[in-house]
């Protein structure tokens, strides 16, 4: 048998920014430091912990003895994926009324994304000019880009989000990128909560926006990756997305129920579909059934019938939503601390966006020398882009990443190199 | 105007198309042999009391969350999987050039197999490689590989009709022929559909041409222990091609040996040169990984991981995994001793020589129809049937009605 491996020439992977982050933080020996990116929710000690209710609703689930561990359908718990595009859509949603919106049971956000690209890959425009560019704001979260490109997806585009001098999202720029795309592009957008920078399109944005995708033919890809987190409220989250819809607009939704349910070990996830018309919906869900087989199967099915007794039940769905406005809560009240500290230490500029964003993310607007000054000298981790999970500062954290920011704003740019804590 | 105005409906898959069928169908005495999990003499699912077991120690243990896995998996269910298909005292395990990568069930494991190979096998041109798969063989197969981007899909011969057995001059023939570098897809126990395994001097034979011809290795290995009821036996192949210094995949699934079909658990054993090479290997899974799932679900891989690490639940599984290959012998015993009782044309040894979950009957399609319509016997157009559907109440009325077709349809 040969020595040689048949894989000799294969490549470590490189680890992306996250993984390199998490590694260093990991690394340092430092007792202050901080890693201020995270995908979860974390609690006060630092963990993505269950809503209260959750584990109540696992040992109910768990003592059925009706239940048996039997394989889901391909397209997933079919009241799973109901209570998910009610959910999504409000449960009067003419395109439900319609029997033209359904869901498909996924790996969490991500493969609904990844089940979505692959559909817009294989049967966008199939009669005529196929996928073309999809369009991702800049800046963009984690592993979209990858995802998209894991499903063929090659040209890959960005439009301006977030505006370095307003600090906040900007319309016209967006506007401007989007007449300059060539038509029927798709366009992914945050329905709200957006990652990495917290910062949303008012409602008047959102009309505009929709008027120039509707005369430009774009396509809307919608992500609604913690739906509740950011107003508080499950209909607010989904007010862009239920405004398309009602302007006729047909679009995908890739839904998570991670970081709303606390259930990101169980991947729970649903691709929203909306189509003009129900027999159009079942040409692509049958599609997306074949693309499914040959990816996972079937969905797996603990968190999906987890989510879908909430979701069913009254009375747990009201002790969800109240949870919900208590995780908000602590994510508006952690930002409000961490901008009186700074406003406390006198730290020069503007700095309302840090309370006027919404969700888990916060963009702080720091330099890319900023953030490095951050990283190196005050052992404070968080992206080139500036941006960070704000319920990864906790009340033990606070003071030292609050200083650590100040610091990096007024000291000399000519000094920063120098300077050591 | 629609972007999806020209969406084809996809075709149905069959198995799903019979099931649907025999739920339809009123009649008293209906027979779903299509069906594709375990059931008890009872024709229920059964859930293992190992499983049951565990799955309460895990639900009532407050020191578990639900934060995401690693990317690759639970460390302890990888490699306590890895090492249930190469065995305790695997030296590929012992020279740590083994990695684990936990998937969803068998078939997640083999679309990251494939999607690693699209990517870093058989230099630049490798969307072309041929991949082998054995005709007949799980549908599926050929949809996994041929959406990770493989355009080359092809056949090796594997089941002999005539001789209701393996057409193992063919399968030795097609290996001599294929060029250099191919994969061949090989079912580590219990075939699917064919229930038909090449012999331990059989898979020496096979080994011998895939080492000289540069073939590579990329097991299918769903029903361990479910086949003979021993979980060495049916890892004998893949453990004597390790043994040999191969470099290989094996796609394990955990669904029918521990009844979690909905967990999806699966993992995609590697076996490579050396760890240097295993470490490279795993990097690249991992982000192939991060596109599709990004981690994979926890609970499935919790209950298997308690119950490898732990002695006693490790025998109580062995022993729940011997109740169902037993019961699966016992029909296959039965079904045949009453055909023969009833003096059925034909011979109908290979419905006891032929192992696992399924059995190739050799009933052809103008057979199968008259069974279904007529005697309200679902089975595969293939002749397939799935033993797990026979029960000790059902076998006498299944026995007399392939009889009856028989005799009846040629």
């Amino acid at each position: 048998m040969s020595a040689l491996s048949s894989f000799a020439d294969t490549p470590t992977a490189q680890p992306g920014e996250e993984e390199r982050l998490s590694r260093a933080f990991l690394k340092d020996r430092r007792a202050e430091k901080a890693l201020l990116w995270a995908t979860e929710y974390l609690n006060e000690e630092g963990h993505g912990s269950l809503l209260p209710m959750t584990r109540k609703v696992m040992l109910q689930i768990c003592s059925d003895p009706t239940l048996t561990l039997d394989y889901l359908p391909t397209l997933g718990l079919p009241e799973f994926t109901r209570s998910a595009t009610e959910l999504a859509l409000g449960r009067d949603s003419p395109a439900i009324r319609e029997n033209r919106a359904g869901g498909v049971q996924t790996l969490g956000g991500t493969g609904a994304i990844r089940l979505g690209a692959e559909l817009l890959q294989c049967w966008y425009n199939v009669g005529g000019a196929r996928c073309g560019p999809v369009y991702l704001s800049s800046p963009s979260g984690g592993s979209v880009a990858a995802t998209l490109q894991g499903a063929g997806i090659r040209d890959i585009r960005s439009y301006r989000y977030w505006h370095p001098d307003k600090k906040d999202f900007a319309v016209e720029p967006l506007l401007q990128d989007l007449e300059d795309a060539p038509e029927q592009s798709v366009i992914v957008l945050y329905a709200s909560a957006h990652c990495p920078t917290g910062a949303e399109p008012s409602h008047s944005d959102w009309k505009q926006i929709a008027e120039v995708m509707m005369r430009r033919r774009l396509f809307p890809f919608f992500l609604l990756p913690s739906q509740g987190l950011c107003w508080g409220d499950p209909a607010q989250d989904a007010w862009s997305l239920r405004y398309f819809v009602s302007l006729g607009f047909e679009l995908l939704c890739a839904q998570s129920f991670s970081t709303n349910f606390g259930l990101y070990s169980d991947r729970v996830g649903s691709l929203l579909l909306v189509l003009k018309q129900s027999s159009l919906l079942l040409a692509v869900q049958s599609q997306a059934a074949s693309l499914v087989r040959a990816l996972w199967s079937r969905p797996p099915g603990g968190g999906a019938r987890l989510v879908t007794t909430v979701l069913n039940n009254p009375a747990l769905l009201a002790e969800w939503k109240e949870g919900l406005r208590v995780m908000v809560e602590r994510g508006m009240l952690i930002r409000e601390k961490l901008k009186e500290r700074l406003r406390m230490l006198g730290i020069p500029g503007f700095w309302d966006h840090v309370t006027q964003q919404r969700g888990l993310y916060c963009c702080t607007g720091l330099t890319e020398e900023q953030v490095e000054f951050l990283v190196t000298r005050c052992h404070v981790y968080l992206p080139a882009s500036g941006c960070v999970n704000v319920t990864a500062i906790s009340d033990r954290t606070l003071d030292h990443v609050a200083e650590s920011i100040y610091l990096a704003v007024t000291s000399d740019p000519a000094r920063l190199q120098t300077l050591t804590f | 105007m629609s972007r999806f105005a020209e969406v084809p409906q996809a075709a149905p898959v069959a198995v799903f198309k019979l099931t649907a069928d025999f739920r339809e169908d009123k009649h008293p005495s209906k027979v779903n042999l299509g069906v594709g999990a375990y059931r008890t003499d009872e024709c229920q699912p059964w859930v293992l009391p190992v499983v049951q077991k565990v799955e309460q120690l895990i639900a009532n243990d407050h020191s578990l969350n639900h934060e995401y896995l690693p990317i690759l998996g639970l460390p302890e269910f990888r490699a306590s999987a890895s090492k249930i298909a190469l065995g305790e005292d695997s030296p590929a395990i012992k020279e740590n050039r083994v990695g684990g990568v936990q998937s969803l069930g068998g078939t997640g494991a083999l679309r990251i197999g494939a999607e690693f190979l699209r990517r870093w096998y058989n230099g630049k041109n490798n969307t072309a490689t041929p991949i082998y798969v054995s005709a007949p063989t799980w549908e599926n197969h050929n949809a996994v590989f041929g959406d990770a981007g493989f355009t080359d899909v092809r056949p090796y011969r594997y089941w002999d009709a005539e001789k209701r057995g393996l057409a193992l001059a063919g399968f030795l023939e097609d290996l001599e022929n294929a060029p250099e570098y191919s994969v061949f897809l090989l079912h580590a126990c219990a075939h699917n559909p064919t229930g038909t395994d090449p012999t331990p001097d059989e898979w020496k034979q096979i080994a011998e041409i895939m080492e000289r011809k540069k073939l590579f290795a990329f097991f299918d290995s769903a029903y361990q222990g479910f086949a003979s009821g021993d979980l060495q036996k049916d890892a004998w192949a893949v453990r004597y091609f390790v043994s040999k210094g191969f470099e290989l995949f094996c796609a394990q699934s955990f669904s029918k040996n521990f009844g979690l079909y909905n967990e999806r658990v699966g993992n995609l054993t590697v076996v490579a040169k050396d760890s240097d090479n295993a470490s490279r290997i795993l990097s690249q899974m991992e982000k192939i990984v991060r596109t599709i799932w990004s981690n994979p679900p926890s609970q499935g891989a919790r209950i298997i991981a308690t119950t490898l690490t732990t002695p006693e639940l490790f025998a109580e599984w062995k022993d729940n995994v011997k109740t169902m290959a037993d019961r699966v012998l016992l029909m296959r015993s039965q079904l045949k001793a009453k055909l023969q009782a009833l003096g059925t044309p034909g011979t109908w040894e290979h419905i006891t020589q032929q192992i696992g979950m399924f059995s190739f009957t050799g009933l052809n399609p103008n057979q199968v129809e008259y069974l279904i319509k007529e005697k309200h016997v679902y089975l595969m157009a293939s002749g397939r049937i799935n033993m797990c559907g026979l029960t000790t109440k059902n076998l006498d009325y299944v026995a007399e009605s392939i009889h009856e077709t028989v005799t009846k349809i040629q």
